[in-house]
Formats: C-alpha cells, sequence, structure tokens
C-alpha cells in the first residue's frame, strides 16, 4: 500500500512539520511495515508551467517527425512571448493545454534544462510527459491538460508534483489497512488524534426500486449494494487531483469510470464495479459456476470456470456470467471506451452505470485469484478481509463523484442487500493483555487500547469485546492481546528468562555428526553444503543404470531448474560438481565431505506422498500422525567424501604423493572410529566406482556404504580430475546397532614379543582375509598385527605375493618365553595356510 | 698378608723422589691440557695413567719401599695421581663440551622452511555457526529436535495456523513435489515444532530447531533457494513475551558480546499472537552510526539496527491442534536464517560463496566460530 502523506493529512491533522520519516517511525511502533518513504519531486525545480500551444511546425527531414511549437507560457518567461519548443510527442494540437519546463527548472533524475540546439532549432526548453515529471511510467506521450488551466499556472502545485509517500508492506492480517481509511486510522491512534472517517457520511436507506440484484449464494456474497448513475458525460475526464491521487497510490489512471472505482477503493479499501447499465441484461445474479462455463475477463482472456467461483450474472436467470465476484469484471459489460463520431465531433460511450459494492467470502475469492492466477487488487483485498459495512459509502462515494465530475444524476434507488451477520464477539479476561506480556497494564489501559482501535467493550473482570466490522482479523483473545501490546509499545516490554527445566545436552546422533565433522576435517578435509537438486544427466554420467534405487527420485513440481528437478539419492553429484568447481578455480589438490539427508523412495507403498488432510481444532491420533509419516520418503542421513589431486604435495621433503583410493576407504574408517563401529572392507563392484578399486563397507553383515576409486568413463563424462575417489555411508544404517562403549583395557606391564612372518599367497587372496585368518590362529597372546609390506617378484612366482606381518605377543601375567611366542606364531601360519593356502616365504 | 720386602732396589727408590714425582705430574696435566680432541685426550690418558705409566710405575714401587718411607711415598704419589686424574676428567669434560657443540652446529637446520605437507581441513560455518547457536540454547537446558526435510503440509501449513487458504500461504515460495497430496519441501522447521509438541505427552517443552529448509527463490547475492534456519520453540506454564525478550537478549549477548540487546516491532505470523519482527543492536558501531555520516557503519546501514527475523507468543490454535490446553499453557517461538546472521557476523558479502563450496572460503573458518 502506497500511502500519499498529502492524501493522509486529509484524514488526520498531523502537526505542520511532521515528515514523512517521523510518520515511518509511528507507523512501525505500531506494527505498519513501512518499508520505505518516497521522495517525490525532491530534486525538482521550476519554472514548470501550463502552456498553450499556439503553432506546430512538422519537421520531417529527420528520421522521426519532429514538431517545432510556439507555446504561450504567459509571463513565466519574463517575457510574455511564446515559448520555441522541440517536441518529439505527436499527441497533442494546436489549441491544447500543456505541461511546459522552462531553461533553469531541473527535472527528476536530477537533469538540469537549458535551452538546447536540436534538430537544427533552438528548443527553449520541453514540453513533458508524465514520466519525465516522476508521475508514472506512462511515456505515450505528452500531457494534455484540460483546458480550463491559464498559460503561465505553476504545474507544480497544479500536479501536486512535490509530496512523500509511505510505502508499506501491509501483512496478510491487517487488510483494513489497505486502504487510507485504515492506514489513517492507525496514524491518528499513533498520534492520539482524531480521524475524519470518510465512511461517515449521508447514505440514504435502502429502497426497492434500486438495481435488480439477486444473490443467489449467501455464504459467497453476504452483502451487495447497488446503485445507478444515469446522464453520465462519456467525454468526461478524471480531475487531475484525483489522477495524481491514483497514481502516487501505485495505479494507473484509465478512465473516469474505473479510476473512480479504484479511487475509492484506495480510499475505503472497498473493491467497487462499475458496469454499463445498456449492457447489463435483466437482474444481476451472484450464484456459484457450473463446471466448464466459460467467461472473457476483462484482460481479454477467456476463462473455463469452476464450481467453486463465484459468479457476477445476468440474463434470463441469471445464465450469463459476466464478473468473477470480487476477482475480475467480464469483458462483455464493462464501461465502453469513449468513442468520438468523426461526423458529429459527439463523443459516445457509457452514459448509465450500475455501481457494484458487495462483501464476498474471502477463502472463495482467494480460491478463485489463484485457480485464474488473477491476484487483482480487489481479490488482494477481499481475501484480506474487507468492512463489509463500508459497502453503502464505497458505493455513495462513487456516486457523488460520479455526480461531481462527469456530470451524472444520482437514481433514487438504492438496493442493498444483506444475510443476517451475527454479531462476533470475545470473552477475555481483563489482565490476559498483562499475563501475555508479563508486565501489567491494568484494566483501564486494556480497554481504553481496545475501544480506540474501535471495539465496543463491556464488563469488569471479564470483558466482551466485539470488533469492528473492519478488523475481520481480531477473532481470538490473543489478537486483542496483541493490540494492547503494540499500542503500549512492545519497546516497553520487561526482558526476563523463563525457568527452563534442567536439560540433557545433544543426543547421540548429534554429538556423533559433530565428530564425524571434527575428524574428516582434522584429517584434510574441507566440508560443503550442496544443494540436494539433481537430474537425470547426473545419474547418467554417473552410469547408474535404470531400475536402480538411486534413479528412484523424488521429484519437484516447480523446481529452480529443470534441468535439476530431482531430490538427491546418493551424496556424489552434489559433492563431485563442488570439487569440478573447485579443480576450475585452480584448488586442484582438494578433499570434501558433506553430512546431510538424501531422500529414498522404496518400493511403491500407496501411502508414499498421500498425506492426510487433518484438522487443526484438535491434537491428530496416533495412527494420524502415522499416516502423515507414511506419506514421506525415507530421508537417511548421509555422509560423502570425495578425493582429487595430491594429498601430500611435492616440497623439500619429497615427492607429492596423491589422494588414493585408500585414502577414501581410510575416510569411511575415520567415520566409523568416531561412531564407534567396526567396519569391514570386502572388495566389490559398484557403480560409478573403479571396478576393482571399490570396497564394500560392512558393520557386520549390514553394507553401510562404499568408497574407492571412481570409474575412468564416470571421471571422463563429468570431466573430473583423473583418479577421483569418493567414499559414501549411510549414517543411519551404520549406527543402527549402536556403538560399542569401550571397556578400560587391562594393560599388562610384562615385556612384548614381536615375531614378523611373510606370507605367500594368491594375489587374488584379500590381506583381509590373511589378516583374520593370523588373529584367528594366534589365540589371546596376540597383542597386534600389522601389516608392513607387500611384495610380488619373480622368485615368487607368476600370480604370487608376499604380505609380511609384524605379530606382538605379550600375556598379561607373565614374560612370555621364544617357544611360547613362536608357538602362537606357528599356529597363526598354520591357520592361514589352512583358510587361504598361505606358505612361509623362505 | 705378604712378608716385609727386605730387599730395596736403590735406582728405584730414586724414582720415588718428590721432585721426580712433581715432575710426572705436570708431565701428565701438560699432556692432557694439550690434547686438542678426545682421541688425543685418550692417548695423553694411556700414556700418563695408563698400567705402563711412570707414575704407575711408581706406584707400584711403594711396596718395595723400607716401611718408614712407604706412608710418605703412598702419600706423596696418591696426591700426584689424583691430581692427574682430575685434570683428566676436567680435559674430558671440556673436549667432550665442545665436540657436542660442534655437532649441534652442524645439525643445524633452516627452521623457517615452510612445511604444508598434512592437507588442511575445515567444517562449514553453516554448520559450525548452528553448533554455537545449540550450544548457547543446550546450556540453558533446551534439547535440539529435527525432522524430515520433505515434510506433510498438515506439518508444515496446517498445525500453524496457516489452512489451505490463510493468504500468507502462498506467498511462502514452497517447493512442491510432482504427483504429490500435501507433501513439500519444507518452508520453515516449524514443522518440527509440532512434531515437537505432538512427541511430548504434556508441556513443558523447550526445543532449538536448526535444518535446511527451502524457498523457490533463485540464487543470487543475497538469496539462495536452500538455506538453514533456526527455531525456538518454548511451552509452559505462564510464559510471556517478556520471557521471549529476555531469552532473545540472552541469545545475541551470548553470539555478539555483553551489552547487545534486542528491540521487537510488531508484526504478523499466522503461527504466533502477538508477533513481532526482531532487531539487534548493532555489534559493530553500537547505535553510534546513527545520524553520524563521518562514522558509516556497513554492517547496518547507519541504522543501529540488525534485523534478525520472526518471533511471537505460540498461537494458542498452534497448541490446540497438538492437543495442548492453550487455558493452561503458553509459548514463546522465533526463527531466523543462519546464512544472513553468518553474513553480518563475519562480514560475508556474497550468499554465493556459503553454498559453492569453494575450499578458499570455508577453510579460513577453521573447527568452530
Amino acid at each position: 500500500m502506497r500511502v500519499p502523506l498529502s492524501w493522509l493529512r486529509e484524514y488526520v491533522d498531523l502537526p505542520a512539520g511532521e515528515t514523512g520519516r517521523d510518520i515511518q517511525t509511528k507507523l512501525i511502533r505500531a506494527g505498519l511495515e513501512v518499508e520505505g518513504v518516497e521522495q517525490l519531486g525532491a530534486d525538482l525545480k521550476g519554472p514548470l508551467v501550463v502552456g498553450q500551444v499556439l503553432a506546430i511546425e512538422e519537421l520531417t527531414e529527420f528520421k522521426k517527425p519532429i514538431r517545432y511549437c510556439q507555446v504561450d507560457v504567459g509571463d513565466a518567461n519574463g517575457t510574455g512571448e511564446p515559448q520555441n519548443i522541440v517536441c518529439g510527442a505527436r499527441n497533442f494540437a494546436v489549441g491544447d493545454k500543456v505541461v511546459v519546463v522552462l531553461p533553469g527548472a531541473v527535472l527528476p533524475g536530477p537533469f538540469p534544462i537549458a535551452a538546447r540546439a536540436t534538430y537544427g532549432k533552438t528548443s527553449e526548453g520541453m514540453i513533458c510527459s508524465a514520466r519525465e515529471l516522476g508521475m508514472g511510467d506512462d511515456h505515450d506521450g505528452i500531457i494534455v491538460l484540460p483546458p480550463e488551466y491559464e498559460p503561465g499556472t505553476d504545474a507544480i502545485e497544479l500536479l501536486e508534483l512535490v509530496d512523500e509517500v509511505l510505502d508499506i508492506a501491509v501483512t496478510a492480517d491487517r487488510g483494513y489497512c489497505l486502504s487510507m481509511r485504515g492506514v489513517a486510522r492507525e496514524t491518528a491512534i499513533a498520534y492520539g488524534l482524531p480521524l475524519r472517517d470518510p465512511a461517515l457520511i449521508d447514505v440514504p436507506p435502502a429502497n426497492a426500486y434500486g438495481p435488480l440484484v439477486k444473490v443467489e449464494d449467501q455464504f459467497g456474497c453476504d452483502r451487495f449494494v447497488a446503485r445507478s448513475v444515469v446522464g453520465v458525460d462519456p467525454a468526461a475526464k478524471s480531475p487531475i487531483w484525483m489522477q495524481r491521487r491514483i497514481q502516487k497510490a501505485g495505479m494507473r489512471p484509465i478512465s473516469l469510470a474505473v479510476d473512480i472505482t479504484n479511487y475509492v477503493m484506495i480510499e475505503m479499501g472497498q473493491p467497487l464495479h462499475a458496469y454499463d447499465r445498456h449492457r447489463v441484461d435483466g437482474a444481476i445474479t451472484v450464484r456459484r459456476a457450473t463446471p466448464g462455463e466459460k467467461l472473457r475477463t476483462l484482460d481479454g482472456v477467456e476463462r473455463t470456470l469452476d464450481a467453486e467461483d463465484l459468479l457476477i450474472c445476468d440474463g434470463p436467470s441469471g445464465s450469463r456470467p459476466i464478473g468473477i465476484a470480487g476477482v475480475m469484471g467480464g469483458a462483455g459489460t464493462e464501461i465502453a471506451d469513449a468513442v468520438v463520431d468523426p461526423e458529429t465531433g459527439e463523443v459516445n460511450g457509457t452514459t448509465e452505470i450500475v455501481i457494484e459494492a458487495a462483501h464476498f467470502a474471502p477463502v472463495s475469492i482467494a480460491r478463485s485469484a489463484r485457480r485464474h492466477k488473477l491476484p487483482s487488487e480487489a481479490a488482494k483485498r477481499f481475501e484480506r478481509g474487507v468492512d463489509p459495512e463500508a459497502t453503502k459509502a464505497a458505493a455513495q462515494r462513487a456516486v457523488d463523484l460520479l455526480v461531481l465530475v462527469a456530470g451524472g444524476t444520482a437514481e433514487a434507488g438504492v438496493t442493498d442487500i444483506a444475510a443476517p451477520h451475527p454479531v462476533h464477539s470475545i470473552s477475555i479476561s481483563a489482565d490476559l493483555p498483562d499475563r501475555v506480556a508479563g508486565q501489567e497494564y491494568g484494566r483501564e489501559t486494556v480497554v481504553r487500547r481496545l475501544q480506540e482501535v474501535g471495539c465496543t467493550v463491556v464488563g469488569s473482570d471479564v470483558l466482551v469485546v466485539t470488533p469492528p466490522t473492519w478488523r475481520p482479523d481480531l477473532t481470538d483473545p490473543n489478537d486483542l492481546c496483541e493490540e494492547v501490546i503494540r499500542l503500549e509499545g512492545y519497546e516497553n516490554l520487561p526482558s526476563t528468562l523463563p525457568n527452563v527445566p534442567a536439560g540433557r545436552g545433544l543426543t547421540e546422533a548429534q554429538r556423533l555428526r559433530r565428530r564425524i565433522g571434527i575428524a574428516l576435517a582434522s584429517a584434510g578435509q574441507v566440508e560443503v553444503q550442496n544443494y540436494p537438486f539433481i537430474g537425470e544427466a547426473v545419474l547418467d554420467s554417473l552410469g547408474i543404470e535404470a531400475g536402480d534405487p538411486r534413479r528412484a527420485t523424488v521429484k519437484i513440481a516447480n523446481p529452480i531448474s529443470h534441468e535439476e528437478p530431482s531430490l538427491r539419492t546418493t551424496m556424489l553429484p552434489g559433492l563431485l560438481g563442488a570439487l569440478h568447481r573447485n579443480v576450475g578455480r585452480g584448488n586442484t589438490d582438494v578433499a570434501l565431505f558433506e553430512l546431510g539427508r538424501v531422500f529414498r523412495v522404496d518400493g511403491t507403498a500407496e501411502t508414499l506422498y498421500q498425506a492426510p488432510r487433518l484438522p487443526v481444532d484438535r491434537r491428530p491420533t496416533e495412527d494420524e500422525i502415522a499416516q502423515l509419516d507414511a506419506a514421506l520418503p525415507r530421508q537417511p542421513y548421509r555422509v560423502g567424501a570425495v578425493f582429487a589431486g595430491s594429498r601430500d604435495p611435492q616440497g623439500w621433503w619429497g615427492k607429492a604423493t596423491a589422494w588414493t583410493w585408500a585414502d577414501a576407504v581410510e575416510a569411511a574408517r575415520t567415520v566409523a572410529d568416531a561412531a564407534g563401529v567396526e567396519l569391514t572392507v570386502r572388495q566389490d563392484q559398484h557403480t560409478p566406482w573403479h571396478p576393482g578399486r571399490c570396497a564394500a563397507l560392512y558393520v557386520g553383515e549390514q553394507l553401510v556404504g562404499h568408497a574407492g576409486e571412481l570409474h575412468p568413463r564416470v571421471v571422463k563424462a563429468m570431466n573430473l580430475p583423473e583418479r577421483t575417489c569418493a567414499m559414501e555411508l549411510d549414517l543411519d544404517l551404520l549406527t543402527e546397532g549402536g556403538a560399542a562403549k569401550a571397556t578400560g583395557p587391562k594393560i599388562s606391564t610384562f615385556p612384548v614379543a614381536t615375531q614378523d612372518v611373510a606370507l605367500v599367497v594368491d594375489d587374488a587372496v584379500k590381506a583381509a582375509d590373511v589378516e583374520a585368518a593370523l588373529r584367528a590362529g594366534a589365540g589371546s597372546l596376540l597383542e597386534s598385527l600389522r601389516l608392513f609390506d607387500v611384495y610380488r617378484g619373480e622368485s615368487l612366482g607368476e600370480g604370487r605375493k608376499s604380505l609380511a606381518y609384524a605379530l606382538r605377543f605379550r600375556a598379561a601375567d607373565r614374560t612370555l618365553t621364544a617357544d611360547e611366542a613362536s608357538a602362537a606364531r606357528e599356529s597363526a601360519v598354520a591357520e592361514a595356510t589352512a583358510r587361504v593356502g598361505a606358505t612361509l616365504r623362505g | 698378608m705378604s712378608a716385609p720386602n727386605k730387599s730395596y732396589d736403590p735406582v728405584e727408590v730414586e724414582a720415588l723422589k718428590p721432585e721426580e714425582i712433581e715432575r710426572l705430574r705436570d708431565e701428565a696435566i701438560a699432556a692432557f691440557a694439550a690434547a686438542t680432541g678426545l682421541d688425543a685426550l685418550h692417548e695423553a690418558k694411556v700414556a700418563h695413567t695408563g698400567d705402563r705409566s711412570p707414575l704407575a710405575l711408581a706406584n707400584r714401587e711403594i711396596g718395595a719401599l723400607p716401611p718408614a718411607a712407604k706412608a710418605a711415598a703412598g702419600k706423596l704419589v696418591g696426591a700426584a695421581r689424583g691430581a692427574v686424574n682430575k685434570a683428566l676428567a676436567e680435559r674430558r669434560v671440556a673436549l667432550e663440551a665442545e665436540r657436542d657443540a660442534r655437532v649441534l652446529v652442524e645439525e643445524a637446520v633452516d627452521v623457517t622452511l615452510p612445511y604444508d605437507r598434512a592437507p588442511r581441513g575445515g567444517r562449514h560455518p553453516l554448520t559450525t555457526f548452528a553448533e554455537r547457536l545449540m550450544d548457547v540454547f543446550t546450556a540453558m537446558g533446551y534439547s535440539v529436535a529435527e525432522g524430515p526435510e520433505v515434510e506433510a503440509e498438515w506439518l508444515n501449513f496446517d498445525a500453524l495456523n496457516m489452512g489451505p487458504d490463510h493468504p500468507a500461504r502462498s506467498t511462502q515460495d514452497t517447493f512442491f513435489l510432482k504427483d504429490a497430496d500435501s507433501v513439500v519441501l519444507r518452508t520453515h522447521t516449524s514443522g518440527v515444532q509440532i512434531r515437537s509438541l505432538l512427541a511430548a505427552a504434556e508441556p513443558p517443552v523447550y526445543v532449538i530447531c536448526p535444518g535446511r529448509v527451502f524457498r523457490s527463490d533463485e540464487l543470487d547475492a543475497t538469496h539462495t533457494p536452500v538455506f538453514n534456519q533456526v527455531e525456538l520453540l518454548a511451552v509452559d506454564e505462564g510464559l510471556t513475551m517478556a520471557d521471549l525478550k529476555g531469552t532473545l537478549d540472552h541469545m545475541v549477548a551470548s553470539l555478539f558480546g555483553e551489552g547487545i540487546s534486542t528491540r521487537l516491532r510488531p508484526n504478523y505470523f499466522p503461527f504466533t499472537e502477538p508477533s513481532a519482527e526482531m532487531d539487534m543492536v548493532c555489534f559493530v558501531c553500537r547505535g553510534e552510526s546513527v545520524g553520524n555520516p563521518d562514522r558509516p557503519c556497513r554492517t547496518c546501514s547507519s541504522e543501529g539496527w540488525i534485523e534478525l527475523g520472526g518471533c511471537g507468543m505460540v498461537n494458542p490454535r498452534v497448541l490446540v491442534a497438538c492437543g495442548i490446553d492453550p487455558n493452561k499453557y503458553s509459548g514463546f517461538a522465533f526463527g531466523f536464517g543462519i546464512e544472513r546472521m553468518l553474513m553480518f557476523r563475519h562480514n560475508v558479502e556474497d550468499m554465493r560463496d556459503i553454498v559453492e563450496g569453494d575450499v578458499r572460503f570455508t577453510l579460513p573458518f577453521g573447527m568452530e566460530i
């Protein structure tokens, strides 16, 4: 809502020196979001005057037609002589009154004006368009004024070019502030001044001979006022003051009848509609649409109507729709554009007008506006609630203006159809605002503040409060509390702390995610937070096949990019994207990790995406809560990591070492360590990893993720650095079994016995299996073992390798003899021989 | 015990003359002093204190002296040998110290050599900032609640007093799912508040809900379609707006320093009533830039206040939808975006830097902020 200060002052006698900024501060405190104060004409400087075009010379030798005009500007130029002005516009004729800016003036921009040579002439100023004067975006031509103004009249005052305009973002609850009347009321309260309510005007009582109206749906339309005006001059134009106010309020002047309805809507908040009476056939009927019914709206679009749309109709038994109630009128009954008959010079157009001022159910209007994507000014207001009692005054105001500026005659008929309106009262304990605020206001203050906003209040300890008709948002006790507290000033609230019961800190899962983050970052990886949006293309690049569960994505109906309409099923696309971005920016040695959710659709449960629409007047049952959850895809927490380039760069200490598949596996182990679970690594083949360099990660028999080097084809398809590596783990699965609690080990202080063993096995034998065999065979004396060398060579024979282990033995209660240690070692080797065919290297 | 020596060798007895012993002593000490290295010292040691050295021989001769002379000779030779051994030890200590010093000098390195060998890691500031907030509130006794990012509309909207036709609902730039009924990408973490109320048999409920939320805005310098929020919910007997204000004041003082407080301005949210917009005192200029063109403040645009987010008293209708008696319990709630707070707290000028994952952005924030 844009509120010109000059207009606001008409309703509230604000102190003369009060600026827009002052008012802004006051209104913000009262809860109006005044986003800014526009200074109109702040850098404007005259002379800017009315001129009359005396002569026009057409200059045709230029690319576009140019006019060289002599304009009478009265005495404004000091000489009284006509002013010579070059003008590119063509929408005026000799004798027209125009707006002339003279040399020495400054137009908004700032744009200083001087006499200058152009198109072979000297132009002593400019004939102005609305846009050049900062009046609006209209640049169809120069302003042609009504004929009644004398040349030389100051146009800055005439066109009210200097003003301040408050720009207010009206919140959904304060529909009444989408009007001058509402903002004026808040301003009056904020300043403690009386309000001149524009809706308090004399209105004749309803009678039986007004325009014929039938309301068939009283729920959709609980008030319908109709008035008629005849003898309207089709040639009449909106007066400048009205056009200017409409412009300053952010709308465009269009034609007199439309301007009047818009003006009254801005003033009172009541949307109006004007019909050409000759084009309305019979009674105006309000009813719901029949499905499939069609209507061409004012914007020229033919719309197929929904059974829920509330319509304004005419014709036999209201069979012809002429408007979507409260949203937009139809093209068939709109006020006709004035047409000048070329023979007689007579102006033809609408001469008889029916004014509609109705009140519609907000929900119905909101749905229709959304359904037809018509967020009109009228719909915006009806949706937020307008004052049903303002209908009669608004209609009267429109009638008065038609009479005043269009020479019309008001007909005596007044139609006013009103459904019975139950009075809605709210009972609150007089100290409720005190209890909500945590501050004592006292009954007297509470009653006074509620009365200020227009409520009637009765009662002593319990107040029965009836909100005014313009405040349909005041429905609950807390709504009334807010009125009191905001007017008493939020800034005056005390600051206290509640007694929060003792807490237990973070959950295990939350602590784990912190540990993982710290562990991976300490290991040299950088955390990223990627968007979860993916498309088919990246799944193609990763080589993920049709039927893979990672192809079953949750899809967004209105994605940011149609290239990425789905939610991620794996962490890799985002991580690899970030990796690619880093490498592209020259960060070539990079290790990234991310913790976050993926979105998985398992199977085809019928409940998926079908969330019940539950009531809100009670707690949902456990069953209903379960139904809500069943509608959601699975959203497990995952951790992923990607690696490329050097882990350890070349330096004075030696050569660089690259990030490898082993670092990816190690990252998984780091996560498992943080989670306190033991990770088992098995060889695997899994897209998008290198078929020979892919580790499947298990906790017990549960697969929890994969790690290794990416498939070279994927690396190429995604334009990644060679040998890019990756890891992805499902944290929910990883921690499913819970973490093992560490038990304090008993530390033996007896000496350690170290024995090395080199075992020759087939190349295909996995180190993990050899290690498992050694551990099993070595028995309880084994303290630890460590693989310290892997060797392949001719001496071993083709397809063989030697694994060298250091075994450490120790007993809890004695120093081991050499024989004991050797026996344990032999037993370990024997088990390795039995399980994986290992032989001692000779 | 051996029998007394009756035979005397006059020549050797000659060698035990005091002047002779002193000469031998002085020769030995001079030889040690002359030794320039530990090897030379060793040679001198063998020559002057070894079994065949003159002093050793002299010592042996004492046994051959007449008993009356033995004590004096013994004393004489003993004193000489003591002096020699002392000189030897002193010289050895000196030479060893010299050697050690030389070796350490030879082993010296340039300790200013750069060692950027271990890869550097870091945590994302959005993560660590959210953690910092969680720590403030867990210290006060709150728990941290989390919930799904794809959420049922009832939990994201309806239960929050935003029915299907609520005007505020259409202004949320919601991402809807394809072929889905009443399931959306959550537009705020408020659904988690509802879940917390539903999970509690009875208040008190004191939770803080951090998490990712989604609005269909294009990414630019100040907007992102995916961002992080922290919301707080407290429901208990007798909670007031003053409690809300105090909690906010405590939070900003914890995050931005003592003396930083908040102010509330009336606003409208469906899920709170009364509702407010919350601002905090600018932690950079503390309001001193207001009306002071000589000291402009970039952080608050010389407004003196920084806008944080929305808050208010939990709308009793929300409590009813969760089965909580609004006549017995009241609550307060607030919420704000972490990105914005990170931007003004750490002078981040472009939202894109936060979301694009460039390691140069993240590394300076380290492990905690």
